[in-house]
């Protein structure tokens, strides 16, 4: 059996879950920040070997449709692609992009249920979702591999996180934050939880932004 | 007429039955999306959903022979007028029609139809419609019922009746 279902005997737990989000604490770090106009989201990039044929121009941030969302991943092949399905489908049905909240939903549901049925592991993705639509303005989610998810205005997954969680909730002034002060506060944090001494573009930090018709994916600049 | 939602109508025409089974079936789907989602589809999803069920079923071995005019008034982008017949064909359109009826009111319409219509004028177009039928169709039709969207939602007008309609 897969472990999944062995329970202790005063508590019931899902190991399987837990080992899964405790091995997303090693991967890289990768946060969001919501700010007044538009969201940020700013990824801690770790192949850089220099042999490395780039073919992505980021590994890890993926644009699902023109107005919104895109969505921050660990271990590329599990999720790589689930989350076209959920969107597109949608696009087909409505000819309208996807509420985030709803590609959130459809996508926490499969994770959910990898926990339940099937006898399968749950997926050792944590996903950060930013993107806007008509009804909420811009959002940031976040999932984990039980299939809970959250809105935040800011939060952060992976390495340090909880370092950088508090980082954020002390610097993070609601309803005053506009894109430019978001960059700077996360470049802030991920110079403290990052292991490397300074950011740069090759060290490679991604970062990339939601604005309501606009999308823009740059490096960061030398700090 | 069916309500589809608080600003939305969908009337629904031609075979007995399947104008109802499937207006129904719409109508819950999309009561069943604001239920879900906290907020209403635009009428411009819902004529897009609408057409693509309607376009499924057409190749299936159960088609559904109705044709559609879905009314509905959208926060952002004003009111809107979709047309879609039974083979799943999806118009937005200023004036439709559908029926023998069309072949008589669509000249009248495009005729003195005008993108700055206001409320009554539109319904004086209508009118013009009407009389237009009671003048030059076989079949004898003594009333119309007329309902209209706007930001407020949905509103019922007074029955329209021609004279010497019976």
């Amino acid at each position: 059996m897969s472990g999944k279902y062995v329970f202790s005997t005063s508590v019931c737990r899902l190991y399987q879950v837990e080992y899964a989000m405790e091995a997303i604490g090693h991967a890289g770090t990768c946060l969001g920040i919501l700010a007044n106009d538009g969201v940020l989201l700013a990824a801690e990039r770790r192949n850089i070997h220099k042999l490395l044929d780039e073919v992505f121009f980021s590994e890890k941030i993926y644009k699902l449709n023109e107005s919104k969302s895109r969505y921050i991943i660990y271990n590329i092949v599990e999720t790589y692609g689930i989350p076209f399905l959920p969107s597109h489908r949608y696009l087909l049905q409505y000819q309208e992009p996807i509420p985030c909240e709803q590609l959130v939903t459809a996508l926490c549901d499969i994770k959910q249920a990898y926990t339940q049925f099937g006898g399968k592991r749950p997926f050792g993705v944590s996903l950060l979702y930013m993107g806007w639509d008509k009804h909420y303005g811009f959002q940031l989610y976040q999932s984990d591999p039980s299939g809970n998810y959250g809105g935040w205005k800011a939060t952060c997954i992976g390495n340090n996180s909880a370092a950088a969680v508090s980082m954020l909730k002390q610097d993070f002034k609601e309803g005053e934050m506009s894109l430019s002060s978001a960059l700077a506060l996360a470049v802030k944090v991920l110079n403290k939880t990052m292991d490397v001494s300074k950011l740069s573009a090759e060290k490679g930090v991604y970062r990339d932004t939601c604005i309501q018709s606009a999308w823009s994916m740059q490096h960061m600049q030398q700090c | 007429m069916f309500k589809l939602s608080d600003k939305i109508l969908l009337l629904c025409v031609g075979e007995a039955g399947d104008t109802v089974q499937f207006a129904e079936y719409i109508q819950k789907n999309i009561q069943l999306y604001k239920m879900r989602n906290g907020y209403e589809l635009s009428p411009k999803a819902a004529a897009n959903f609408t057409r693509k069920n309607l376009a499924d079923y057409l190749r299936s071995r159960t088609p559904y022979h109705v044709n559609l005019l879905l009314a509905g008034f959208d926060e952002t982008d004003g009111p809107g007028l979709y047309y879609m017949d039974h083979l799943s064909a999806l118009a937005k359109a200023p004036f439709a029609a559908h029926g023998y009826g069309a072949y008589l009111t669509l000249s009248i319409l495009d005729r003195y139809y005008r993108p700055d219509l206001t409320r009554d004028e539109a319904v004086d177009l209508l009118k013009k419609c009407i009389e237009e039928l009671n003048k030059r169709f076989i079949l004898n039709l003594p009333s119309f019922s007329v309902r209209l969207i706007d930001k407020e939602g949905i509103h019922d007008l007074e029955k329209l009746m021609p004279v010497g309609a019976k």
